[in-house]
């Protein structure tokens, strides 16, 4: 689950896509899309925040929530081992960051997902910190926007991780129910039980180019038909083609077409 | 009778298949006092395995091939079912069983999983994983007893959702994530019984209610033990290892908080006296549908999302 795609922080990056080497700064200027190629580098949850908020400017909120232990799982290496491991490097947070925030002056709760901690996994901590912002938008009456990125549930937390699916979904239609837009993005990749929940539950689904989006990953279901996959296969094109989503929309276009949304809900 | 099964159950499987013989061709009272002794041992046996039951011999018991299915508790359990097919999107999905029946007397929706028997049926039914036409068929007959103020049963027992090119293609995440939205808001009682396999989103999609009570024997689980154990040890053949640090089985989930009520099987699991099991299932869900029936449609959905919003476990500091 390392992950390979996102920009290291040194000089000169090599797009995985066009294979050009690329001067770092140039991508980041460029919202981390290749300058040749328009391929979409994975974005860090606080880059995100950036890219979306007025100015740059938001406020986190549930940074204390932390996952634990409960089913003491040791695979490798004990996983509070491995939280304190991906704690320790990324800062606090799991693999979610919730802020808030003006986006084209509407005052906006966006749940953006940080792929580097543990590949996005959802576990307690994600449905946690996704369940206040469901239910702070509720009280508020503020626009809800989640960002996925993410495996999946996370398999260190057993079925706790599964019913996290369950939670979020559920207050998910208490903001339908009162009226409260939902914006999800889908960024690559969007799979499992991110996927199955509050991904493609918005009111608007907006994937951005060539994501990986699906229940089973691919290697699971080549495994299971005993066939290579169509090219294209489980990427945003494909499934606006299938009806699943409402639009894919270059990073570059993506808060002005957000913003447009919150101005026709609002 | 002997159907092919797990080492652990062999010397159970052959004092099983001693005793039908000897019930079946007994005649003198010599033959009745050796019918007791067999039976007393396969008690006694009985006894001994399951006292050292693991995580994963508990796996194959919930997988165990003559463990009643979907179909069978609904007709040990009620009359009249009427079974109703079709999402009316696309199709309609062998894997889950869903329609009407009587329950005490009482009209109630039931939906669940539907594994095979035979090969040809296994076939059929996809071996019991469903795909989003499934998930859609269960939402529509849910949708139909809110109308109706009919409640909700539902049974789980499938290894997961399709991991098939077609069920992604007609939005497999979107028809599980749907129904976790709706079940979550219906307006009528749901109970939810694990009966066999809980296998993830699959299982999850049919798996927020009131009530979640689970089987002694059952097992419900993020990943399967082999997906478990091919994602972190690339080894498939570690299952064993995997199911016991999943922690999925009946007393794992009561401590998580994510079941209610583990509902007893007979000695030896459920596939040894399906009725008792369906008594037994009977009684627990008689007491949960009598509870359930006093609550307002609005007590019941806030109380739903109240189980849900507890569920996980999280510091702050």
């Amino acid at each position: 689950m390392a992950n390979a795609v996102s920009v290291p922080p040194g000089m000169w990056v090599k797009c995985e896509s066009c294979k050009e080497i690329l001067y770092y700064k140039e991508v980041q200027d460029n919202l981390e899309v290749c300058p040749r190629c328009s391929h979409h580098f994975r974005m860090s949850a606080e880059s995100r925040l950036s890219l979306l908020f007025d100015g740059a400017s938001y406020r986190l909120l549930f940074q204390k929530v932390r996952s634990t232990d409960p089913l003491k799982f040791v695979d490798t290496k004990p996983y509070t081992e491995r939280l304190r491991a991906y704690t320790a490097k990324n800062g606090p947070g799991d693999a979610l960051l919730v802020a808030r925030g003006a986006i084209g002056g509407h005052q906006a709760v966006v749940a953006a997902m940080q792929y580097r901690f543990m590949g996005g996994s959802m576990g307690s901590a994600v449905g946690e910190k996704m369940a206040r912002a469901i239910e702070r938008c509720l009280v508020r009456k503020t626009p809800l926007i989640s960002v996925a990125c993410s495996g999946g549930a996370r398999m260190q937390e057993g079925v706790l991780s599964l019913m996290q699916m369950a939670k979020i979904s559920a207050g998910l239609a208490r903001l339908r129910d009162r009226g409260i837009p939902f914006i999800s993005v889908l960024t690559d990749p969007t799979t499992g039980g991110v996927t199955a929940s509050f991904a493609m539950l918005g009111d608007v689904n907006i994937a951005e180019p060539n994501a990986l989006i699906g229940f089973a990953g691919p290697r699971v279901i080549e495994q299971t038909i005993r066939q290579t996959l169509p090219e294209g296969f489980q990427r945003s094109e494909f499934l606006v083609e299938h009806g699943m989503l409402d639009l894919v929309v270059p990073r570059h276009e993506l808060k002005p077409t957000l913003v447009r949304c919150l101005n026709y809900f609002h | 009778m002997a159907a092919p099964t797990y080492p652990f159950m062999a010397s159970i499987e052959e004092l099983r298949t001693k005793l039908a013989t000897l019930e079946a061709s007994r005649a003198t009272p010599a033959d009745d006092t050796e019918v007791e002794a067999v039976r007393s041992a396969l008690e006694r046996e009985i006894e001994r395995v399951f006292a050292g039951l693991t995580p994963w011999q508990r796996c194959q018991l919930a997988r165990h091939p003559e463990r009643p299915y979907t179909l069978d508790y609904i007709g040990g359990l009620m009359g009249e079912f009427t079974e109703l097919h079709g999402d009316r999107l696309f199709g309609d999905d062998p894997a889950i069983v869903a329609g009407f029946a009587l329950f005490d007397g009482e009209p109630v929706a039931v939906i669940g999983h539907q594994k095979g028997r035979t090969t040809a049926e296994k076939v059929r039914r996809n071996f019991g994983m469903p795909r989003p036409e499934g998930y859609r068929k269960a939402l529509r007959v849910m949708k139909m007893a809110a109308r109706f103020r009919r409640p909700v049963i539902t049974f789980i027992d499938t290894p997961g959702a399709y991991p098939g090119l077609d069920a992604e293609e007609r939005g497999q995440a979107e028809a599980i994530a749907r129904n976790l939205e709706e079940m979550a808001r219906l307006p009528v009682p749901i109970v939810v019984i694990v009966s066999g396999e809980g296998g993830s989103g699959g299982a999850l999609a049919l798996g927020v209610g009131d009530r979640i009570v689970m089987l002694e024997y059952a097992i419900y689980s993020v990943i399967s033990p082999e997906g478990c154990a091919a994602i972190l040890w690339k080894d498939q053949a570690r299952a064993e290892e995997a199911a016991a640090a999943l922690r999925l089985t009946a007393p794992d989930l009561l401590e998580l908080g994510v079941v209610d009520e583990i509902v007893p099987e007979p000695p030896g699991g459920a596939q040894m006296n399906p009725p008792a099991v369906y008594a037994s299932v009977a009684t627990v869900l008689r007491r949960h549908l009598r509870e359930l029936k006093r609550c307002k449609p609005e007590a019941l959905t806030r109380r739903r999302y109240d189980k849900f919003r507890r569920m996980g476990r999280v510091v702050e500091r």
